[in-house]
């Protein structure tokens, strides 16, 4: 009974027992935040490449592909059909895109994937990351007259201004097409006037416009946006009647369309921060092209040495995993197109050569096992078999070790204060002396005085520790609102969105990570405050009790 | 805690408030009897009946009861003490050869100078600390080899300790510093069962002392005299039979310490407490029922 009372009275008359607990807080508030950051980071990272890829993938390692593809869906079905929900083909290359955003050209590697875009979403969420709703519930390649997104739909709070979306669509193709016409006819007139004003705007575009038309539209300073009859389209054959019309002599640019084609959003876009006061998380996505619009695309042929084809598609969505690799490289085409212009079909009628096979397995079946399974049927030397774990596993392993190595040094931080509470107990044993023997004196045994500073430092922990998971959990809570008001306060953002491609910190907390951080804390604080309450046991009462 | 107080026999002329009506039988027997088996919430229900009784008693005149002292058994008997300390590589002998008798109810005065070591004697009858050689006997049984959980307990039940700088607890009421032995005998359960008893025994042992209005005061608030007091109402609680002092009065002004002394000797008197009281002051030994010098590290005459 005396130790608790004793251990109270302590705890209230020593103000620098505080400074243990706040430490032992601090350490357990840090732990807690980190520790639910990263896991909501790598959570969130492995539900992106999780979604953006399917389940299983089989590679031909032999860049020519392998033959068949309905051929090689039997095959599997057979091997283990009964764990397969759906498969889709996948014929990948690489490939150049050329955009001509404001009239000046610009290139960029791309990953050229031909898919089938009946199953396509059926294997992986490819459906969820597109920007017409239309588009999410059936896919298609064939271009939507208007109603494309202008929020992100995937955004759950402020979400970066896409206004501009608003046009695209049929409705950007034949406003196109109309001034294309209507400087036609200009050079027609006056080719000479038309030339003039068109090397003009190139080098006021030069001289900072080269800005994506998105901002261009909304500039309010001087910058005076092009006007849209300005706008050169990407295509120079169409700048060139007679190309033009040697190319598609039947082609009406305001009533057709060529291939369709999916551009991941970074190929497509920039984003701004313009200032984290403003709505909208202070972002703004700006356009290189927008739907309805053509770009040229160009990749080698199957044939061996490749050749290089090339072709013009026309622009009928975005694709947004929020991965940012694959959305800055990603191009999606139709499969049977993309097989067509590569040569890997002889004929029309034949199934032609793909890359890939994208596997969707049954809800709880374990991959690893149908992985296994399927590798009897493609062996390794010419083919890869890999769940999307696999996949990614330098990039989920590098997270963990982040996550690890992280653990341990903010545990040196709760060890620091376990070190602190060492210091502060023998300070308070030494103080102590003479009250030790007295206790000592009145009866109590080497255990009951040793209990009393155990029992300090384990409601020091216990203190400490609880404040800290009331702080870490608050802090979790309201970890975007502190990031908005840090970023007020030191006018700079905290957490660039432009950098992490999130417009919130996501947070996931684990209960076992926070229990054991509880556990763990108290742990240190008792541990720590051993050693002090043994030497306090040891005391000589007589000793003590000459302590003055 | 029970096989404790079979090792250590309780006397049959314990601080039971119906002691004198019961016929003190020499040579009874020792390591049994009905109270060693008494559970704690009796103990607690006498402690009550003690402090009751005590008041009048104490303001009563003394009646004697005088024991044929050549029937007892020593209540505390030091057996050839010796003790010395260390300083660096010097031994330092301070005790040589101690022998005290000391007979229940009796009060005992040990003079000697400052540095003569009776503080170092006192801490040895205590089992505060243990002898280089010799040995200590409690009702004629041995406690100075005893194991520390047995020291511990009798310390805490059966003797009670007054020290010059009275060594009350500076976070604690004195309220609270007088149940300290109660909480320190007693765990968390039994002792919050009992509370109420316990704080009444201690109220009524402080409103004896004179200390009825400072329950709720820290010792720093009080003066020397009133923390001698409420140390001697800590050491009384637990009801002991045998009460250590060491200076009692050695930080008072004159008139305290007589008052002091005068609390010690009523209690001798009236609960037949034995006491050994030791001071460097012949005055104050001179009050008490036999005087032995100690001089040299022996006890002379
Ligand atoms: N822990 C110790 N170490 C060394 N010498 C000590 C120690 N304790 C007491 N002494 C010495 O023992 C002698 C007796 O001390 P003490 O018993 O306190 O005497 P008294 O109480 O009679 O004044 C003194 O000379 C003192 O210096
Ligand atoms: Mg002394």
């Amino acid at each position: 009974m005396y130790k608790l009372l004793l251990c109270w009275r302590y705890l209230r008359t020593r103000y620098i027992a505080l400074v243990s607990i706040i430490s032992v807080m601090l350490g357990v508030a840090t732990m807690i935040v980190v520790n639910s950051v990263m896991e909501g980071f790598s959570g969130e990272m492995q539900n992106r490449i999780h979604n953006s890829t399917s389940d299983i993938v089989i590679d031909a390692l032999d860049f020519a592909g392998m033959p068949d593809a309905e051929y090689q869906f039997e095959q599997i079905r057979k091997a283990a059909g009964e764990d397969i929900e759906a498969m889709s083909p996948v014929v990948l290359t690489i490939g150049m895109l050329n955009l001509s955003p404001g009239g000046r050209s610009i290139s960029m590697p791309v990953r050229v994937i031909g898919i089938d875009e009946a199953t396509q979403g059926l294997v992986s969420d490819f459906n969820k990351y597109l920007q017409h709703p239309e588009n999410r519930k059936k896919m298609s390649f064939a271009l939507r007259e208007d109603k494309y997104d202008t929020r992100d739909h995937q955004a759950d709070g402020d979400a970066p201004d896409r206004s501009i979306m608003a046009e695209a669509g049929w409705k950007r193709r034949r406003m196109i097409a109309e001034s294309l016409a209507r400087e036609q006819k200009n050079r027609w007139e006056n080719p000479a006037g038309a030339e003039i004003r068109r090397q003009s705007y190139v080098e006021g575009a030069e001289g900072g416009a080269a800005a994506p038309r998105g901002a261009a539209e909304g500039d309010p300073e001087g910058n005076v946006p092009p006007p849209v009859e300005n706008v050169p389209t990407g295509d120079i054959f169409q700048q060139n009647p007679a190309l033009a019309a040697a190319a598609a002599p039947a082609f009406d640019m305001a009533k057709d369309q060529h291939t369709g084609i999916v551009l991941g959003m970074l190929l497509a876009s920039r984003r701004f921060l313009l200032d984290s006061d403003e709505p909208n998380g202070g972002c703004e996505d700006r356009f290189y092209v927008l739907p309805g619009e053509d770009v040229k695309l160009t990749f080698p042929t199957a044939g061996t040495p490749p050749k290089v084809a090339s072709d013009t598609f026309t622009v009928v969505d975005f694709f947004e995993s929020k991965m940012s690799e694959s959305d800055s490289s990603f191009v999606f085409v139709p499969i049977r197109e993309l097989q067509r212009l590569r040569g890997m079909s002889a004929s029309a009628a034949d199934a032609g050569m793909i890359n890939q096979i994208l596997i969707k397995l049954k809800p709880g079946v374990d991959g690893d096992r149908v992985r296994d399974k399927l590798k009897a049927i493609y062996p390794e030397t010419m083919y890869s078999v890999q769940t999307w774990r696999d996949q990614r596993s330098p990039l989920l392993a590098a997270v963990q070790l982040e996550t690890t190595i992280l653990n341990v040094l903010l545990f040196f931080i709760i060890a620091v204060a376990g070190f602190g509470i060492l210091a502060i107990f023998y300070m308070i044993v030494v103080e102590k002396t003479r009250d030790i023997g007295i206790l000592k004196s009145l009866g109590a045994s080497r255990g009951g005085v040793m209990g009393i500073f155990l029992a300090y430092g384990l409601s020091l922990g216990l203190v400490g520790s609880g404040a800290g998971l009331v702080i870490g959990l608050l802090f979790v809570q309201y970890i975007n609102q502190i990031a908005d008001f840090l970023s007020w306060v030191r006018g700079m953002p905290v957490f660039d969105p432009t950098i992490y491609y999130f417009n919130k910190i996501p947070t996931s907390l684990v209960p076992q990570t926070v229990i054991s951080i509880v556990v763990g804390a108290v742990a240190i604080a008792v541990l720590a405050s051993i050693l002090p309450a043994r030497r306090a046991a040891r005391l000589h009462p007589v000793e003590a009790l000459r302590y003055e | 805690m029970s096989d404790d107080r079979e090792r250590i026999p309780h006397p049959t002329t314990s601080i039971d408030p119906h002691r004198h009506s019961m016929p003190r039988v020499p040579g009874s027997p020792l390591f049994s009897g009905p109270h060693f088996q008494v559970p704690k919430t009796e103990r607690a229900e006498k402690a009550i009946s003690t402090s009751v009784t005590i008041i009048p008693m104490i303001n009563a005149s003394p009646t004697e009861s005088p024991l044929p002292a050549e029937n007892q058994i020593d209540h505390l008997r030091t057996i050839d003490l010796y003790k010395s300390y260390r300083k660096g590589s010097v031994e330092v002998p301070v005790l040589r050869g101690v022998e005290v008798n000391i007979r229940p109810g009796e009060f005992l005065a040990i003079e000697g100078q400052s540095g003569s070591g009776k503080s170092t004697l006192l801490h040895l009858m205590g089992t505060l600390d243990g002898p280089d050689k010799g040995e200590i006997h409690f009702h004629g049984r041995r406690i100075d080899n005893l194991p520390a959980r047995n020291r511990d307990t009798l310390r805490n039940k059966r003797i009670g300790m007054i020290f010059q700088f009275y060594h009350l607890l500076p976070e604690l009421s004195m309220l609270e510093n007088v149940l300290s032995p109660l909480m320190i005998a007693d765990g968390v359960w039994s002792y919050l069962k009992n509370r109420r008893k316990y704080r009444e025994t201690a109220k009524s042992l402080l409103n004896l002392m004179g200390l009825s209005h400072r329950l709720k005061h820290k010792p720093r608030e009080l003066s020397g005299g009133e923390m001698q007091r409420a140390a001697i109402a800590r050491a009384l609680i637990a009801r002991p039979e045998l009460l250590l002092a060491d200076e009692p009065t050695g930080n008072l002004d004159q008139a305290t310490g007589r008052e002091i002394l005068k609390i010690l000797r009523t209690l001798n008197e009236e609960q037949n407490i034995t006491i050994v009281m030791v001071t460097h002051d012949q005055s104050l030994a001179a009050q008490a029922d036999r005087i032995v010098r100690l001089k040299g590290g022996v006890i002379e005459g």
